[in-house]
């Protein structure tokens, strides 16, 4: 068998990537222990709980790390602290909390026994930073209940004395906890070429030397054998409705109104069925074995994607119908 | 399998659509208390916790097990997760199973769950992938597909889906763990219910349910050890394929049979339907009960509706082989959980501890469950002896 390297996967294409961010608006319940914490910062106060061998926990956990009992017995602790271990970030990203150079601390809350980390901000300038330094919290002016109403740590032996404002009543129970994550996406090898192909108006699947089953759209390899597809196969811009569904909901960021057909549809030529919009029928016609045809969009607004493909919409003539 | 293994405890949230009063540490803690008192043990009497939750985007916390070892008395402990998406619970369970059948540890806490309400799952399953057309209309829109040729082969009736989701849902009012407890169920109210993924309407689907399940498993040598009577495992199977392969059998997956013939040849097992009490099995959309009835051998292929529709499924009606009487992935769904809940209800019924949905002497059962695209298969056979 041979390698998978560019002269086994037959044609060399240029390498395609897109940029993709996969995000929610995550929520988070708090619990009891993690929202008291939350609802104390909005006081410009610090708290920790007490371990079963009598550490001072901060920010408190719900479980003690030793006997696993849950832990309930508040302390609180200063919002002054010693820093016991750092690092420094010369270049901040656009998702750190500073946007000078800061430096990443572990801090020691007076009257508390574990560290927490946060930033600790010395004006950019690397040379204040000592394991050992005092330093204290800087609060935000209107607090909303998570670990951001600490803007930062700061130099200094002794409190600030500026505690946040808020108009909260209710304890925290709820948090925001909003996450995306920044992907570069590389097509491959055996993508790339279908999508070339695409790009020209032309499914071209792909079948492994010496096998049997044409795939549309390729996945590189032969799902059965594991042997690479590296052979290029036509197929028709017509198809067959292997099955289908009626969709009545939206698709969460997709534009499209419902309801709308997704069928699967095996293309001629090709062994395995992809999804794809079905339109330009009354969706009480569609039916199992129907005979379907792409409607591309205009050539100039041709792309790297099966986009270039509007819809697929039933055959007119009769002769067609009824499989290939 | 070379030692013999048993469930002493199992423990279960009460599954509803928000948990807002605990975190997730506070959710599966719930849980595995409940296991742990049941099989009368402390954290100190388990060895190793193995953990299951279905991708990780369904909360946004990537890689949980770390930040749960705290709530879960695992520090110091070996901690495992499994994933095979929806069918994580059934893996979970046999892989923990496995772990004690092996020798490796003598007791270990199995613990799966999903807070489904920190995120949308119908979001999570229906990302946009680079390069690809954004269809992708969540579990039921790439079930419903497979759902309407499962008709077309077997000349089904078109009410064989409506049938399931009543009878479920009334089964689920003899638990009050389950989250939907819809009293007035009935066959006008699903029918009337609206068509979300046709042919799939909104009361054919499962709910999004936040909730935990655990298991303590012992080895044969500590089974005495807890108060409860032991549900033993008589034998455990997985099996998966790909999602897309040329001439893949959709409607009745090749992993879903090999898994059930391996699991029955384990557990001496010849004619499930006669061979079995009950069976928990993972039907998160109605018609995946006939789909699996033919699937694991229960009825003849193309005839699985028969069975559904003749009531011998229902517990209410006096069915001769019971399915889901928990409720089902149909009235509690924590993705995660859902394919533990099949194998702790399975335990429960060979325990006698199903209170209210107990098949009366329930002596073998089914727990199944699957995931992905149809291509993870877990399941196992619980019985109330050791064979």
């Amino acid at each position: 068998m041979s390698l998978e390297n560019g002269s086994a996967t037959g044609q060399q294409v240029e390498v395609l990537s897109q940029k993709f961010t996969l995000g929610f608006t995550y929520t988070r319940s708090t619990g009891p222990i993690v929202g008291r914490f939350l609802s104390s910062l909005r006081d410009g106060k610090m708290v920790g709980v007490k371990g079963s061998d009598g550490r001072v926990i901060v920010p408190p956990v719900e479980y003690d790390p030793v006997t696993a009992e849950a832990l309930i017995e508040f302390v609180d602790v200063a919002d002054t602290g010693e820093v016991v271990n750092w690092c420094w970030v010369a270049k901040p990203t656009e998702h750190h909390p500073l946007s000078h150079p800061f430096a990443w601390g572990m801090i020691k809350l007076d009257g508390a026994d574990t560290p927490i980390l946060h930033a600790i901000d010395t004006q950019g300038d690397a040379s204040q930073m000592k394991t050992g330094m005092k330093v204290r919290v800087r609060w935000i002016d209107q607090a909303q209940g998570n670990i951001k109403d600490i803007v930062c740590f700061e130099p200094g032996d002794s409190s600030s004395g500026n505690i946040p404002r808020h108009d909260f009543e209710e304890p925290v129970v709820m948090m925001d906890a909003p996450t995306y994550l920044d992907y570069n996406y590389t097509a491959g090898n055996a993508t790339a070429r279908y999508l070339h192909q695409i790009r020209k108006g032309k499914i071209v699947g792909q079948k492994a030397p010496g096998g049997e089953f044409v795939y549309v759209p390729p996945r590189g390899s032969c799902p059965a054998t594991g042997v690479a597809t590296t052979e290029e196969v036509e197929c028709a811009d017509v198809a067959t409705v292997e099955s289908f569904t009626i969709v009545h909901i939206p698709i969460p960021g997709n534009p499209i109104k419902p309801p709308y057909v997704v069928a699967n549809l095996l293309a001629d030529g090709a062994d395995v069925s992809f999804i794809h919009l079905l339109s330009e029928v009354d969706n009480d016609a569609v039916e199992i074995g129907m005979r379907v045809k792409a409607v591309w969009k205009p050539e100039e607004e041709w792309g790297y994607a099966m986009d270039n493909i509007r819809f697929w919409k039933p055959l007119d003539t009769e002769s067609d119908k009824g499989g290939q | 399998m070379a030692e013999l293994a048993a469930v002493v405890g199992i423990g279960q949230t009460k599954y509803q659509t928000k948990r807002i009063d605990v975190s997730i540490a506070g959710l599966v803690r719930e849980a595995a208390m409940n296991a742990l008192n049941d099989a009368g043990l402390v954290w100190d009497d388990i060895d190793a916790v193995i953990l299951g939750k279905a991708p990780d985007m369904f909360e946004g916390v990537v890689m949980p097990e770390l930040y749960l070892t705290d709530a879960l008395g695992c520090n110091g402990k070996p901690m495992i997760r499994v994933h095979t998406a929806g069918s994580v619970g059934g893996s979970t369970a046999i892989v923990a199973a496995s772990h004690v059948q092996s020798g490796v540890f003598k007791r270990v806490l199995t613990v799966t769950f999903e807070k489904q309400s920190e995120s949308n799952a119908m979001w999570a399953l229906s990302n946009p992938q680079p390069f690809s057309p954004h269809l992708n209309a969540g579990a039921g829109g790439y079930f419903a597909p497979i759902i309407r040729e499962y008709i077309r082969r077997s000349n089904a009736p078109y009410d064989a889906g409506i049938k399931v989701a009543v009878k479920d849902r009334l089964h689920a009012l003899k638990n009050p763990l389950a989250h939907l407890q819809l009293k007035d169920i009935s066959m006008e109210m699903v029918e009337a219910s609206p068509m979300l993924w046709d042919p799939l309407r909104f009361l054919e689907s499962c709910p999004s349910s936040d909730g935990a399940c655990a298991m303590v498993i012992a080895h044969e040598d500590l089974v005495d050890e807890s108060p409860g009577k032991p549900a033993w495992i008589q034998g455990a199977a997985m099996r998966s394929e790909p999602t897309m392969y040329a001439g893949r059998e959709q409607v009745s997956p090749h992993a879903g049979r090999d898994c059930a013939k391996d699991v029955y040849a384990q557990a001496g097992i010849t004619d499930p339907r006669k061979d079995f009490d009950c069976a928990e099995v993972y039907v998160p959309f109605s018609w995946y009960e006939p789909m699996w009835l033919e699937n694991l051998g229960f009825a003849e292929p193309g005839k699985g509706w028969e069975l559904t529709m003749s009531g011998a499924t229902s517990l209410d009606e006096g069915g001769d082989i019971p399915w889901n009487c928990s409720g089902g992935v149909l009235s509690s769904n924590a993705i995660g959980a859902s394919g533990m809940i099949r194998f702790a209800e399975a335990a429960r019924q060979v325990r006698g501890s199903a209170e209210d949905h107990q098949v009366e002497g329930a002596k073998k059962a089914l727990g199944h469950a699957y995931g992905g695209g149809a291509q993870f298969y877990a399941m196992w056979v619980v019985g109330s002896e050791k064979h």
